[in-house]
């Protein structure tokens, strides 16, 4: 019935590429662990396959992550993603409504205009060929975006595009022939037997005046097929898995599958799942101040994928999860980069002896200062006078014999030994029988949330106070000194610690907004996540940030975390560093 | 025996063409900030190891410039990765990197 050889090339195309996904996908499904697996199956029939569903809409079609961070760069995926989605639906509807039979081959709806003998109306045809021209427009108008950047990626608030490969090109060239071709086969037949509407067939109308379209349509038909087949032939070689990658990504996520220490099906999917849309180049400090653009997660998962050496890549980044808060497609970049970081040490039962058995006093808080807040003495003279001033009684875990709460350890990929420092810290902490373990530094914050595993609260200090103040143990008194705060990685994006120290600083200090508030906060470059950079480099990276937050000249720069008060002020003293338990410490 | 309280020292001797440099090579090109430290022992006052047991990371890391890898091989694992020798370090070594370096040679 309705059939021409020219279906040929698309009908192969996407019969191939459905094959090789599902093949693909459930090898890699298969090799998710029994409790991975146990924990889809709770899942899968519960409301979070509709949640996932709906962020499926939201990111994978409409963009509107990318729309939050670059309305260009958004309308321009969502004329793509949403366009191209519509095109499908609504072209299989009009379709139906045409044919009324549901098994009408793919291929049907998608040279219905080919098809369909203009003269013969349906129910909104006319309704149907408008929607259908307005959605081809709209992509027609993504794709010429698209254009634009290439020619001038600067224009659309974009510093840095992606960098390409050969093959890339090649798939791209064929991406964007697609609907330009569509364009040409619908409006060369329109010419010829009328049908479509605005676009296409004014289009006919005007080519028809200078071009022998009757000879045109056909050949026209045939590039249109082409091009789709060959899209999705070359489709899983490219940069384009993330189309359907990304997809199933949400759903695994919603699930409730997480990124662990280790590279699994996962981690495969997230590989696959990044569109390079080159969102986290813009936020690496990495390359804005020391102008290394080979590391950033979209050329580090890049390199992954294609085997291609990412030694230094391993190393290379201050795991400050910058790129991550931005990514649309929500990859666990930090967590991905540290399954590349093998664990090598040997140790054995002696190697960590040397660390006494603690006995703090049992009391109901205990106090945590961590190695960086024992180089930071007046952050700690600060706490104690804080809980003086409360009334609080509490016990002092590492005030003398202190050890590392073990993050630097699983940050340089070595999990064993920092088991060892976390089951030594771990008896201490329970030793003291506190209720409340308070912290100074937000690495060890997070470590003690998310690998300690400890059934009492734990709290880094900012929390702490802000708790204080609200129940009037402590009451501050603002001061008028201008204050700019900065976050520090571990505990905003590491930790989604923000209101706290807001509420805090405003209560003892005149908080000026920055550009780099919460989520946007930038990176001290003290981070000890990166072990490749040199010290200077550390330096450089550290005084960028430093001079962008004294851009809104603060009498103080307030911050949170031991390490970037050291980190910032051996860099420079123009305006005083301060812990935000220091300006608590001073105003009450 | 040291029956008086008084002892012979065994001869110290630095043979440095008998001596395995190849760590102290791969110090040099991997960490070249290694090759700035002028031995002020910072590192070893605030270093968290050092500060519960005899860990010292300055001769350790003179020691292995100097290709006597041995006492390096039992004493380096000790060392906690916690950084702060990194932060006091006057002369920016980047001490952490180094001994991450070490480790992972003496551990391949
Ligand atoms: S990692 Fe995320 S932000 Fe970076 S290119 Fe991939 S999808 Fe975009
Ligand atoms: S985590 Fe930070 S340093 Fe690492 S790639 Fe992302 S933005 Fe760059
Ligand atoms: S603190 Fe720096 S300069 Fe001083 S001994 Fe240690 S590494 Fe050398
Ligand atoms: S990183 Fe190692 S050597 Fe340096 S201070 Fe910490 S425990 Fe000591």
């Amino acid at each position: 019935m309705y059939y021409d050889p020219f279906v040929l090339p698309f009908s192969i195309g996407l019969n191939v590429l459905l094959i090789y996904l599902v093949i693909k996908y459930i090898r890699w499904i298969r090799t998710f662990s029994p409790k991975d697996r146990r924990t889809i199956r709770r899942n899968i029939f519960s409301l979070k396959t509709l949640k996932a569903g709906k962020e499926v809409f939201l990111e994978s079609l409409v963009h509107h992550k990318i729309f939050r961070t670059n309305p260009f760069l958004g309308y321009m995926h969502m004329c793509f993603g949403l366009g191209w989605f519509l095109l499908i639906v609504v072209g299989k509807i009009e379709s139906l409504v045409y044919h009324t039979s549901i098994f009408n081959p793919p291929y049907f709806a998608i040279f219905f205009r080919y098809f369909h003998p203009a003269q013969e109306t349906f129910p909104y045809c006319n309704t149907f060929a408008f929607l259908m021209d307005l959605i081809l427009l709209m992509i027609l108008s993504g794709l010429t975006l698209a254009l634009l950047k290439r020619l001038y990626s600067r224009a659309l608030g974009l510093k840095k595009t992606t960098k390409h490969r050969p093959f890339d090109l090649l798939i791209l060239t064929v991406l964007w022939l697609i609907f330009p071709f569509r364009f040409l086969a619908e409006s060369f037949t329109s010419g010829v037997r009328g049908g479509g509407s605005f676009l296409t067939h004014s289009a006919g109308n005007f080519f028809d005046s200078f071009l022998p379209i009757e000879s045109l349509a056909y050949p026209a038909w045939w590039a249109y097929s082409i091009a789709l087949g060959l899209f999705f032939l070359l489709l899983p070689f490219s940069r384009y898995m993330h189309i359907p990658t990304e997809m199933v990504y949400i759903f695994l996520k919603n699930w409730g599958i997480k990124q662990g220490k280790r590279f699994t099906a996962i981690s495969q999917f997230q590989l696959y799942a990044c569109s390079r849309c080159g969102i986290c180049i813009d936020r690496c400090q990495l390359g804005s101040s020391l102008g290394q653009l080979d590391t950033q997660p979209v050329y580090f998962l890049k390199k992954i994928r294609h085997g291609k050496d990412h030694s230094v890549q391993d190393l290379n980044c201050l795991m400050c999860g910058r790129c991550e808060a931005a990514c649309p497609v929500d990859l666990k970049l930090n967590a991905l980069r540290l399954t590349q970081r093998p664990d090598y040490t040997r140790i054995t039962r002696s190697t960590f002896e040397y660390i006494p058995t603690p006995s703090p006093a049992r009391n109901k808080v205990a106090y945590f200062a961590g190695c960086m807040g024992h180089l930071t003495p007046s952050v700690i003279q600060a706490m104690e006078r804080i809980f003086q001033k409360a009334g609080v009684d509490y016990t002092f875990i590492d005030r003398e014999k202190g050890i590392c709460c073990g993050r630097p350890m699983m940050l340089a990929g070595n999990h064993r030994a920092a088991s060892v420092l976390v089951e030594k810290n771990k008896a201490s902490i329970q030793q003291s029988g506190a209720d409340i373990l308070v912290t100074s530094c937000p690495i060890c914050y997070k470590t003690f949330r998310e690998e300690y595993h400890l059934d009492i609260q734990v709290m880094h200090h900012t929390e702490y106070l802000d708790l204080l103040i609200r129940n009037k143990q402590l009451i501050p008194h603002p001061s008028d000194q201008k204050t700019v705060f900065h976050n520090p990685c571990e505990l905003g994006r590491g930790c989604d610690v923000y209101a706290a120290p807001a509420h805090v600083l405003q209560a003892v200090s005149q908080r000026i907004a920055t550009a780099y508030d919460d989520k946007n906060s930038l990176c001290c470059g003290g981070s000890l996540a990166n072990l490749y950079i040199r010290p200077e480099q550390r330096t450089q990276i550290s005084s960028d940030a430093l001079h962008a937050y004294l851009a809104y000249h603060p009498d103080v720069l307030v911050t949170a975390c031991p390490l970037c008060k050291k980190t910032f002020t051996k860099t420079e003293n123009a305006v005083p560093v301060k812990d935000i338990a220091e300006m608590v410490a001073e105003n009450c | 025996m040291n029956f008086w309280g008084f002892s012979i020292s065994e001869a110290r001797v630095i043979d440095y063409d008998k001596n395995d440099k190849t760590l102290a090579q791969i110090m040099a090109t991997e960490v070249p900030s290694s090759k700035l430290c002028i031995g002020c022992g910072g590192c070893t006052a605030t270093c968290s190891a050092g500060n519960l047991t005899e860990f010292n990371i300055r001769k350790l890391q003179m020691l292995a410039k100097r290709g006597e890898n041995k006492e390096l091989q039992t004493q380096l694992h000790k060392c906690m990765l916690c950084g702060k020798c990194l932060l006091v370090c006057p002369r920016g070594v980047d001490t952490r990197r180094m001994i991450w370096s070490m480790l992972r040679f003496i551990n391949s």
